[in-house]
């Protein structure tokens, strides 16, 4: 095949932005006329193999090995150069997944061949393939082209594409072999695990108001705490915030926290750093405040503010009660 | 315990970013730069770890022009031993293949115990180098550390998983790790600690130039397809008109 698409076990399904992906894969596929593979990695992945045939891909390369009953860099790296190495395919496609960022680098590694990451387009130019991602944390686009011989690592950000559009097919499965040794794996992993039980669910809240580092200092957080009970919301933040101590995690949305969808998302003082707007660029209205007219969270804005948050918020709250 | 830091000069998060005429890259003299924010948290943990076993060193090695010798100094001031500079005009992308290879050149006689980076450079924002760096030099690796141990031969990690989760993962030494923001209170440099700072060594290394793997063609501002509705005026105004348009447009009032 051409295009080898790797896909990620999330509790037993395909995770999401592996859908996605493939999504991304059929677009190049259509426009370059190449084929496409899907890859499902485990001890026992007989369930994900049935789901990725029901995609529409012209196979599906199943490997079963009991060193990958659970996820390691080292397992998982090594399986991935190998089934590259017996299949030979120019494009290998990823979701930006957080294990993904773990072990693909490894692979690049392994192979010298560069991993194109974190890309929310692809188009084709001249017969080759151009990938579009975010930089200077998403004030930026840049156009990345890979040079020399395949095969080229890629991974598509979370949303680059809507996985609704992952069609239906119906691939055959081939069983894979890998040759791993438990030599090879050199780290020992406990269970994963979550912290803060009985923190806060803002993934059901009408209204969310969400401060960012432009709040200037924790004495501040008051005054959105009150913007947020006036207007009946809860309180959210991106990560500076819980990085600063200024919040508890269990507020923080974007990739390492909650994401969301409200009715409104007020965001207060927020950039819009891409590990932020996962979290929330489905929400049905995105109001903005920042002080920066430059600032990426005008680009998903419905309705924008460049104006000084501090002062602003208090006067909100008293306009709304 | 012998930690390499790798530590970035990147833009801050105020800066401008004035495009180039070719439109390869940005105006970098216009550019206000500072220490890559998750390379900052990456130093405070091998610090603290130096100072929790009261041995071992802590060595600040960064990869760019003559300029990226500040955010060296800042790291010595802040407690580093001793700083590498591998000097290379950077301007425009460099592939992490080629980044990771001239720091697995230059630490090749170095025996580090443990490399930390920071998780990811907010220029670039590759998320690559320490976890390449690690496998050219045949070391373990582990991604978005939010705690770490360190003893017996090892180091555990609390890596961040999506979404709200964390597992615990053991590694055998020498060990490359990547650092998430937040995990620990980065200080600030004593007045001693600068002084102390200017005493100290920064070894220039050159390396020899390397073919890319992958190369930025263009970078531009993003065109949005959202019509964004820019609310204007006075505070006052601009209180009035979010409140008018809560009531009656997005109808949360």
């Amino acid at each position: 095949m051409d295009i080898l698409i790797v896909l990620e076990d999330s509790n037993g399904k395909i995770h999401r932005m592996g859908l996605e992906s493939i999504v991304g894969a059929q677009k190049m596929a259509e426009e370059l006329g190449l084929s496409i593979g899907a890859l499902v990695m485990g001890a026992n992945v007989d369930l994900l193999a049935e789901e990725a045939s029901g995609l529409n891909v012209g196979e599906v390369l199943k490997v079963e090995n009991e060193l990958l009953s659970t996820y390691s860099a080292d397992g998982y790296a090594e399986t991935v150069k190998q089934v590259i190495e017996q299949e030979n395919p120019t494009y290998v496609i990823f979701g930006h997944t957080y294990q993904v960022r773990d072990y693909a680098p490894k692979v690049s590694a392994k192979l010298m061949k560069p991993f194109i990451v974190d890309n929310v387009s692809v188009t084709t130019n001249g017969g080759n393939s151009v990938f579009t991602k975010l930089m200077f944390n998403g004030k930026l686009f840049s156009d990345v082209t890979p040079t020399g011989d395949g095969p080229y690592l890629i991974s598509f950000q979370s949303a680059a594409f809507s996985s609704e559009k992952a069609d239906v097919g119906s691939a055959p499965v081939r069983d894979c072999t890998v040759n791993l040794d438990v030599s090879m794996i050199r780290t020992e992993s406990e269970e994963p695990f979550q912290e803060e039980a009985g923190g806060i669910d803002l993934t059901s809240a009408d209204i969310i108001v969400s401060v960012g580092r432009g709040i200037g200092k924790e004495g501040n957080i008051p005054l959105a705490k009150e913007l947020a009970q006036a207007l009946g919301g809860e309180l959210a933040s991106s990560r500076p915030v819980v990085d600063a101590g200024w919040l508890p995690a269990a507020h923080q949305i974007g990739s390492s926290g909650q994401s969301v969808s409200p009715k409104m998302y007020l965001a207060l003082g927020i950039s819009g750093a891409i590990q932020h707007v996962v979290g929330m660029k489905g929400s049905k209205n995105i109001v903005a405040i920042n002080k920066d007219p430059e600032a990426p969270i005008f680009e998903i804005a419905d309705y924008g503010v460049v104006g000084d948050v501090l002062e602003i918020i208090p006067k909100l709250t008293e306009g709304i009660q | 315990m012998k930690i390499a830091v790798l530590v970035k000069q990147v833009p801050g998060t105020e800066s401008p970013l004035p495009i180039q005429s070719n439109q390869n890259w940005v105006d970098e003299g216009a550019v206000a730069y500072v220490m890559n924010e998750s390379d900052n948290y990456a130093l405070e943990e091998a610090l603290q770890i130096r100072e929790a076993n009261d041995e071992g060193e802590v060595v600040a090695v960064s990869l760019g022009p003559d300029r990226s010798q500040k955010v060296i100094r800042e790291a010595l001031a802040k407690g580093a031993d001793r700083g590498i500079h591998i000097q290379l005009d950077t301007a425009g992308m460099i592939d992490p293949l080629v980044t990771a290879s001239y720091f697995a050149d230059t630490f090749k006689d170095e025996n580090f115990d443990l490399i930390f980076t920071g998780l990811q450079s907010d220029d670039l924002g590759m998320g690559q180098t320490g976890i390449i760096l690690g496998e050219l030099l045949g070391m373990s690796t582990a991604s978005m550390a939010m705690a770490t141990e360190v003893g017996g031969g090892k180091i555990k990690v609390k890596r961040e998983l999506e979404a709200g989760w964390f597992q615990w993962v053991s590694l055998s030494l020498p060990a490359s790790v990547s650092i998430q923001s937040g995990l620990n209170v980065p200080r600030y440099p004593s007045l001693k600690g600068i002084m102390g700072a200017k005493k100290k060594e920064i070894k220039v290394v050159t390396p020899s130039v390397a073919n890319q793997s992958q190369s930025v063609e263009k970078v531009y501002v993003p065109q949005s397809d959202k019509q964004t509705v820019m609310i204007e005026g006075s505070v006052e105004q601009i209180v009035g008109k979010l409140v008018e348009t809560f009531r009656n447009e997005i109808k949360v009032l």
